[in-house]
């Protein structure tokens, strides 16, 4: 094997990783603190990426400019969604959790392929094909950007649950919701902003893929499989273990493609998860 | 136990083509009794025996590919492909829950292993040669009812009601069986069930495979009516979720629960399908209907039947 083909591989595998964990952390957040898995996860970031699709169509609005507001917006989308749905439909019950969170996926697809159709979307801005040296690989500028930007994002809210009173409330609630409940804590509205917060970094990682990824209502199919493995392997609701997790199955991914090939390659992901789940479901970080 | 509503139920089937005589019809019928199988099939592992699978295209899958290389590659009649569709459906749902079992785990964990075997076996089916990869494999044109392909949609309509019926006497049976009751047990509370003296882990491996089974003989009977498979569609996630669906609609762990939910769905689609040439309405509704069945029906539509009775029998 070349050692340059590896090396690109090794590159983009980590660069894919770093999309990955994009769209991992909040769904490592949910089920952190929810204890529920989101299955609507993919589905919110394909509605989020048609948010930033036609922000950049319709209002001329760069991607990168639009994070502040698609962080907003889908933020609001969470907690409304939470508030007005998923907690008040789920009687408290974990499995109907994913049945509600399945079934919202169902119509938020459906919708977008009744209003959208099934055609895949690109957009091009100036810096879409930009490549950037980076050791052995040429790799697309946008893509380098959501890498560094996975990182930020990680540490974002590594500090936000460690150093701010709302980030106390959504430690205490995910480790003993009834003792959080008993000092005082709102434990529905942590919820609801909890999942407020893992819909929010859906908003910015829709604005950070779109210059180099397409848009179409089954987008979200792409990832959700992905970020269940990414949470599992990196234990679920440890903000390090997604990103960590992203890596290896970027790597895993790009990797397994290059000595398996296209087709069978994909079956590498598979192979982690259903061993993660047997040998260590909770995560390679657990003790 | 009350024999009139089977009984009955299975008068009307009987009857319902010999009224219904259009291929339209037909078709129709055919289609609420397939995915009432389907839906039956995952209704006793997900409501009977309360595991809640994500991935049952496996066995669907599964059962599908079975008979169709069996007859393509060594020459099988899909009689005797569906027979042994049924036994590699039982072995493969027997071998997923002795694993997922053996090491421990439950409810959404459970869940998403079983979303990764299917996606597993689709990946595989798509890669590997003798599966025809991608491109999926194609069954000769050979109208006969030897060959399972029959002349008049009619043959289709009474096999799969037969296949049907099956499943809906075992769901009879659960209900009335020690089996039934020791799953119900597991059900509703897997320790105090252990605590029993109930081998939790061998019942919970029994019914996969009995659920597993049933749906291999509805992935055959799919590849027959269709005469063609690929990996996308049959061990996709959305036939995983179709199949959840008309078990949930109609109402989990019930015996008609499936058959109302397969009814209902299957209205619902050919109606939509009339009405426009968009795609994804149906599907728009049948997502509402499932979060607003979880909110306000958590029994599913049966619930509403039941309703009635109490009401009629008060009165």
């Amino acid at each position: 094997m070349d050692a340059t083909i590896l090396g690109a591989a090794v590159i983009n595998g980590l660069l894919l990783g770093g999309s990955y964990a994009l769209v991992a952390v909040g769904l490592t957040l949910i089920y952190g603190v929810l204890h529920i898995i989101n299955f609507a996860h993919g589905s919110m970031l394909m509605l989020a990426m048609y948010g930033a699709y036609f922000l950049l169509m319709k209002a001329k609005i760069d991607p990168y400019a639009a994070i502040p507001l698609m962080v907003a917006a889908m933020f609001a989308a969470g907690y409304v969604l939470y508030r007005g749905l998923i907690g008040r439909f789920s009687h408290g019950k974990d499995e109907n959790i994913l049945l509600i969170t399945l079934g919202l996926s169902i119509v938020l697809e459906n919708v977008a392929l009744f209003f959208f159709k099934g055609d895949s979307q690109t957009v091009t801005v100036s810096y879409s094909d930009r490549m950037v040296a980076l050791g052995p690989a040429l790799v697309p500028l946008p893509k380098l950007v959501s890498f560094v930007a996975s990182l930020v994002l990680c540490a974002a809210l590594a500090w936000f649950i460690a150093r701010t009173d709302t980030g106390r409330a959504i430690r205490a609630v995910a480790k003993e919701r009834h003792g959080a409940r008993l000092v005082g804590i709102d434990v529905e509205k942590i919820f609801a902003v909890s999942y407020g917060i893992g819909i929010a970094c859906l908003g910015a990682a829709a604005c950070l893929l779109i210059p180099s990824f397409y848009v179409s209502p089954s987008v979200g199919h792409l990832f959700v499989i992905v970020a269940f493995t990414i949470v599992v392997l990196g234990g679920m609701g440890s903000f390090i273990g997604a990103l960590v997790g992203s890596l290896i199955i970027g790597l895993t991914e790009s990797l397994s493609g290059l000595f398996l090939g296209e087709a069978l390659g994909q079956i590498g992901i598979s192979l982690i998860f259903i061993l993660i789940l047997l040998f260590r479901p909770t995560g390679i970080f657990s003790k | 136990m009350n024999w009139k509503i089977p009984a009955a139920l299975l008068v009307v089937a009987l009857a319902y083509p010999l009224v219904f005589r259009g291929n339209f019809a037909i078709n129709f019928g055919v289609l609420v009794l397939f995915f009432a199988l389907i839906g039956q099939a995952w209704n006793i592992a997900g409501g009977f025996g309360g595991q809640l699978s994500f991935g049952h295209a496996v066995f669907f899958g599964t059962g599908a590919y079975c008979s169709t290389i069996l007859q393509l590659k060594l020459g099988w009649s899909p009689w005797s492909g569906l027979a042994a569709s049924a036994g590699a459906g039982a072995l493969v749902g027997a071998l997923i829950a002795a694993l997922s079992f053996r090491f421990g785990l439950r409810g959404s964990y459970f869940a998403l292993i079983t979303l990764a075997f299917a996606e597993a076996f689709r990946i595989l089916t798509n890669a590997l040669e003798f599966t025809g990869g991608g491109v999926g494999l194609l069954l000769p044109l050979k109208r006969s009812a030897l060959n399972f392909q029959f002349a008049e949609r009619i043959g289709f309509y009474y096999t799969i009601l037969a296949l049907t019926a099956i499943s809906i006497g075992i769901a009879i049976w659960l209900q009335r069986s020690r089996f039934g009751a020791r799953l119900a047990a597991i059900r509703e509370n897997e320790d105090a069930a252990r605590a029993l003296g109930i081998d939790t882990f061998r019942e919970k491996v029994k019914v996969m495979a009995l659920s597993g089974a049933l749906c291999a003989l509805g992935g055959t009977f799919y590849a027959q009516y269709y005469l063609y498979i690929d990996p996308a569609v049959v061990f996709g996630v959305d036939k995983s979720v179709e199949m959840l669906l008309v078990s949930m609609i109609g109402g989990t762990g019930t015996v008609y629960g499936p058959l109302i939910g397969s009814l209902l769905l299957t209205l619902v689609g050919e109606y939509t399908r009339a009405i426009t040439d968009a795609q994804g309405l149906s599907l728009i509704i049948y997502g509402s209907l499932l979060i607003l069945i979880i909110g306000f029906l958590p029994n599913g539509l049966v619930d509403l039947f039941k309703l009635r009775w109490r009401r009629k029998a008060r009165a």
